[in-house]
């Protein structure tokens, strides 16, 4: 059972028991533009609730990724690492950053659910 | 009996499919495609003759090389046809009009070059004896000279290597300063406008970034550093005339705030060909400032360097300028290159930025072009680059967009991209139209605080008839744009030895390199 | 005045196109009791001739590195520039172009820089180059900077006793105000010192120069696997580029990043500046690299170009976290140095070095052979060091040229208060020692050493 959340930074959180997978959202790609880089943490890096995890370059611009959330990395995506243009093609359906295991579920109760995102998107265009 | 040989001396007319010819060969008549040295060159083609080597006893020991390097080698006239191929796919600003808007691009004069080349100046070590230097030595004490008295200030360091060098080293001295008083500030404000220089340089010393909001007119108020300033902040980071084009008005009152919280203003000269001989930035209280000599004092940019970034300082942080610096003894010159070399107690460097002196080079350029102006020129001159930015502006701002409303400025003029809004070519296409007309676009999508900048700066070495073409051409872009004409600006430009670059492949797949076999 | 196209006419004209009165005007926004009413005190415009005397006059009060037998190396060689170099660097479209943020209409800069690129990256025997740091010793700090990244949380590096004195105090001038923790051996000019054991677990780079500042050929490749056996860099440093055509380069001895003074090839000695800083690496460490890059794509019509590239390093783009600082580098002082490499190419750079270290290798044999010199090197390429037994350094070089030979830089210059250097002087030839050269300065060395 699985459940999906979304933050104001435009990341998408999927929890599968205390395991979350994290990527960017595809009204976050777009915005981006052409993805030409993706920097990822190393599996096992301890990462804080809004601390820096991934860095996304387009080609004029460089952004950051924050954690959603306190844990631990488990495992990062080489996919985007060898060819970052599938972020572009899967933002939401393939193309995920990195699993962490979360340190505190309560953790994610400040996030949006799939309709708030949608509605909180609208409301920035 | 009529001659009707000869060659035909009329041209004739016919419908010409400019842009849809192919030649055999993918030149284009004066634009010839030119291949990467490694395609034209080989290991064994050389075009230099040396003498032949000595018998001599070999002291490489074991490094001694034992395979190619790899490198083509190429003839003199081969060379020569190579390199000239190349210069012509560049626009420069000797061919036109080129408005890069921070860049201060305005004519190279080239007795500047031929002093430079002086074997006086460009055949001297800056490690042979001092006392076979002596001229070179009066050339700094002269052009630091001109610099004090231009900026209003007393203290001059010549040796950063460009710009950004003269950011870290003012910097450096300002930390310096702190330290010295036992002080532990570790914030630096730098306005949303700045150039990216600016926050890059105050990380690389420790400093952390605070960022002053820009006001609904574009410039840095002392209210909005007041509201960021504190105990924390060792200085703040302000171009004057800002990236803008605007004069920052509340310079002084700023300055003052910024010391009586016990910081230190460092001021971004990138500027400087709005004031000088107008107005010294010693007299706003600035404590350090750079002065892009490849800007203001028409030192060339040489397709990105070098450069040359002297930094001029206040009484306060005089004693901590780096190393090597000029003393005056009796009628000669000594140049103090270690600590253990200074006499005078009260100063205390904060170390050296460089090995040897700085750009000397460039200093023989600047003084060159200083002397030649004196300072009734330089004030011409600035008050010519303000006169020329106004005009442009006057000239556009019936069919361009100004950000901040129809208000004077100074050397530089910054519209955003309002102008264009429903009609969706963007700042991009825009400036690329602008190069299959002739010209040189603007600095576009900088400052980051107006959105689709485009920013002018035609300095003061245009004249009234260029300007005036460029503002028709433009003129002429921004009708066909609101006529609908979208394709045209999309497809720009055309006519350029290149069309519109793939950024995103080359940022992809990073090829950075020739190498055997490379495709492409 | 000369440089200014507007006329008296032309101003009023566009006064009122403004809208105000006079220039004046147009400086409003500076705030009373700021503004000059006239000119700053300093001399009017000048013309194009007595600019040109008074300068002259001014140069010739030095003594041109051309006009004397002249051995004075330390990081900047005179060696012969052809003339085809300094032609087409003036070509305008080189010289008075900006940096290629427009690459439709500067694809000659960019093709230059990729060239550039390619060459360094092979003399250095690295992946990849960039398109140019301001000179060595800028380059140097910007490699302990780049070692510390690749190496995160990694603050310790460690300099080399042979490392250039000046490139030593530009790195302690970073480390002193940023993050680095800083061990620096001491003066080594004998070229021995043990570097590994001032290595811990928290060092991220080592850093020793190639040849080494007094002349050493010291082979580095045992040291380049200890280094990276303990996780950290080895950065080498070469000051005379040349050399490298008669030695195997750093990335043989396994170098991971390798910075160089250019300024042998192309450009001449300007007293110090300006210089081109080289800076390479591996592959792996690409996006960590300060400065610009260029790079290889096609435009709309598919057709070869280049561009700028990976620019989310940078300043302008990335701010506070960019790798570097550095926007304006040494344009137009890597066209000089492309363009004379690509006149010697693989067979006038073996032969450039060759005879450097010939000319150089017979000029010890003759120093050698003076009593009350010893020569401190068993390895070398064109500049050693000598012992003048019981003299100080900087009076012998002094007395060199009241005697007419500018030779040697007394290490004591670049050092200061170490009283087992002060007898040492570094001695550098090139292909321009003409024989004559060869014989003045052992000449009137013996003559002073034995006075």
């Amino acid at each position: 059972m699985s459940q999906t959340y979304y933050s104001k930074d435009h990341e998408y959180i999927i929890l599968e028991d205390k395991v979350a997978t994290i990527g960017i959202t595809d009204y976050a790609q777009k915005q981006l533009g052409d993805i030409v880089f993706v920097e990822l943490p190393e599996a096992g890096a301890e990462l804080e609730q809004g601390g820096e995890a991934a860095v996304v370059e387009s080609v004029k611009a460089a952004s950051e990724v924050y954690a959603p959330i306190s844990g631990t990395v488990t495992e990062v995506n080489p996919d985007i690492e060898a060819d970052p243009s599938i972020v572009n093609q899967s933002a939401e359906t393939g193309a995920w950053f990195l699993k962490m295991e979360v340190n505190n579920v309560d953790d994610l109760d400040g996030l949006m659910d799939e309709d708030a995102y949608k509605s909180y998107v609208e409301g920035l265009e | 009996m009529l001659n009707n040989q000869g060659r035909p001396t009329v041209a004739e007319k016919t419908d010409s499919p400019v842009g849809s010819i192919e030649t055999f060969t993918g030149n284009r008549g004066l634009q010839i495609e030119e291949p990467l040295l490694f395609e034209v060159g080989s290991l064994d083609n050389c075009g230099v003759d040396l003498a032949e080597m000595p018998k001599h006893k070999n002291r490489l020991g074991v490094m001694a090389r034992d395979s190619d390097i790899g490198l083509a080698g190429l003839s003199e006239p081969e060379t020569m046809r190579h390199y000239v191929r190349l210069s012509q796919k560049n626009y420069s600003i000797d061919t036109g009009f080129y408005p890069l808007g921070s860049c201060t691009m305005k004519h190279n004069p080239r007795l500047n070059e031929k002093m430079a080349r002086l074997p006086g100046f460009g055949n001297i070590h800056p490690l042979q004896p001092q006392k076979t230097v002596q001229g070179a030595f009066e050339l700094m004490g002269d052009l630091s000279h001109w610099l004090m008295r231009l900026t209003g200030t007393n203290a001059v360091a010549l040796s950063p290597k460009a710009g950004a060098h003269g950011e870290l080293c003012g910097m450096m001295a300002i930390k310096a300063a702190h330290k010295a008083a036992g002080s532990k500030r570790n914030i630096v404000l730098v306005p949303d406008s700045a150039h990216g220089t600016n926050p890059a340089t105050a990380a690389l010393i420790g400093y952390k970034v605070r960022s002053i909001p820009a006001s609904d007119d574009g410039s840095v108020s002392v209210e909005s550093v007041l509201e960021v300033l504190d105990d924390d902040v060792a200085a703040l980071m302000l171009t004057n005339p800002n990236t803008g084009g605007v004069f920052e008005k509340d310079i002084k009152k700023i300055a003052d705030a910024i010391h009586k919280a016990g910081a230190y203003f460092y001021c971004d000269g990138a500027n400087l060909n709005a004031l000088m001989g107008r107005a010294r930035p010693g007299d706003f209280g600035i404590d350090a400032m750079h002065i892009n000599l490849h800007k203001t004092f028409s030192t060339p940019h040489g397709g990105g360097g070098p450069g040359a970034g002297p930094v001029v300082f206040s009484d306060a942080l005089a004693p901590y300028a780096p190393l090597p610096y000029l003393r005056r003894d009796g009628d000669s010159w000594h140049m103090v290159e270690t600590r253990e070399g200074i006499e005078d107690d009260s100063h205390v460097p904060f170390g050296r930025m460089v090995a040897f002196h700085g750009q000397m080079g460039m200093f023989v350029r600047a003084l060159t072009y200083m002397m030649s102006h004196g300072s009734d020129g330089l004030r011409q001159a600035c008050t010519d680059a303000v006169l020329n930015a106004n005009y442009l502006r006057a000239s556009l701002q019936d069919i361009m967009s100004l950000p901040f409303g129809e208000r004077k400025c100074m050397h530089e003029v910054l519209f955003d991209d309002s102008f264009l809004k429903g009609t969706d070519v963007t700042t991009l296409d825009f400036a690329k139209a602008i190069i299959d007309e002739g010209f040189h676009p603007m600095t576009i999508y900088f400052p980051l605080v107006v959105q689709g900048a485009m920013l002018m700066e035609p300095t003061e070495t245009e004249s009234r008839e260029a300007l005036d073409q460029f503002i028709g051409t433009v003129r002429n872009l921004v009708s066909r744009a609101k006529a609908g004409d979208v394709d045209y600006f999309k497809n720009a430009p055309v006519l350029a030895p290149r069309r519109r670059m793939d950024e995103t492949k080359a940022a992809r797949k990073p090829v950075l390199r020739w190498s055997e076999g490379m495709e492409g | 005045m000369r440089y200014l196209p507007l006329t008296d006419e032309d101003r009023k004209v566009m006064l009122a196109k403004i809208g105000v009165d006079s220039a004046d005007e147009l400086f409003s926004d500076i705030p009373d009791g700021m503004h000059l009413d006239s000119p700053p005190d300093l001399p009017m415009k000048a013309t194009e001739m007595a600019v040109d005397q008074a300068l002259s006059r001014m140069a010739a009060k030095n003594v041109d590195a051309g006009s004397v037998p002249f051995f004075v190396g330390c990081g900047a060689y005179r060696h012969h520039v052809p003339a085809t170099v300094d032609h087409l660097i003036q070509r305008s479209e080189f010289l008075t172009a900006y940096t290629p943020y427009q690459p439709e209409i500067a694809q000659g800069t960019l093709q230059v820089l990729f060239e550039f690129q390619t060459q360094v990256a092979m003399l250095l025997g690295m992946d990849v180059a960039n398109a140019s740091m301001y000179d060595g010793s800028t380059g140097c700090t910007e490699a302990v900077l780049m070692a510390q990244r690749v190496k995160r949380g990694k603050k310790r590096a460690v300099l080399s006793g042979g490392l250039h004195p000046q490139y030593r105090d530009v790195v302690q001038n970073q480390a002193n105000f940023g993050d680095t923790d800083l061990v620096t051996m001491p003066p080594a000019p004998d070229g021995n010192e043990d570097i590994l054991a001032q290595l811990d677990d928290k060092t991220s780079c080592v850093v020793v120069q190639y040849p080494d500042f007094y002349g050493h050929v010291r082979d580095y490749s045992k040291l380049a696997e200890q280094v990276q056996a303990k996780g950290a860099l080895l950065v080498i440093v070469v000051t005379e580029i040349i050399s490298l055509g008669a030695l195997k380069s750093p990335g043989d001895m396994g170098a991971d990043i390798v910075v160089a003074e250019g300024q042998s090839i192309g450009n001449g000695l300007n007293f110090g500046g300006p210089y081109v800083g080289l800076f390479a690496t591996r592959q792996k460490f690409v996006r960590q690299m300060p400065g610009r890059l260029c790079g290889l794509s096609d435009d709309a019509d598919g057709k070869r170009g280049f561009v700028l590239t990976l620019s989310t390093r940078e300043q302008h783009i990335r701010r506070e976290k960019a790798t570097s600082n550095i926007c304006t580098n040494s344009g137009l002082c890597t066209l000089a140095f492309s363009i004379h490499m690509s006149l010697l190419g693989e067979k006038g750079l073996r032969e450039l070095s060759g005879l450097n270290h010939a000319l150089a290798s017979n000029l010890a044999d003759k120093l050698e052979a003076l009593d009350g010199i010893e020569l401190l090197n068993e390895t070398f390429f064109n500049e050693f060091t000598i012992r003048v037994k019981e003299k100080k350094a900087v009076d012998v070089v002094d007395a060199l040229v009241d005697k007419g030979v500018i030779a040697g830089v007394p290490v004591s210059r670049l050092l200061p208060g170490e009283q087992d250097l002060d007898d040492l002087i570094v001695i550098a030839v090139t292909e321009l020692n003409s024989e004559q050269d060869m014989d003045a300065l052992p000449k009137a060395l013996g003559e002073i050493v034995n006075a």
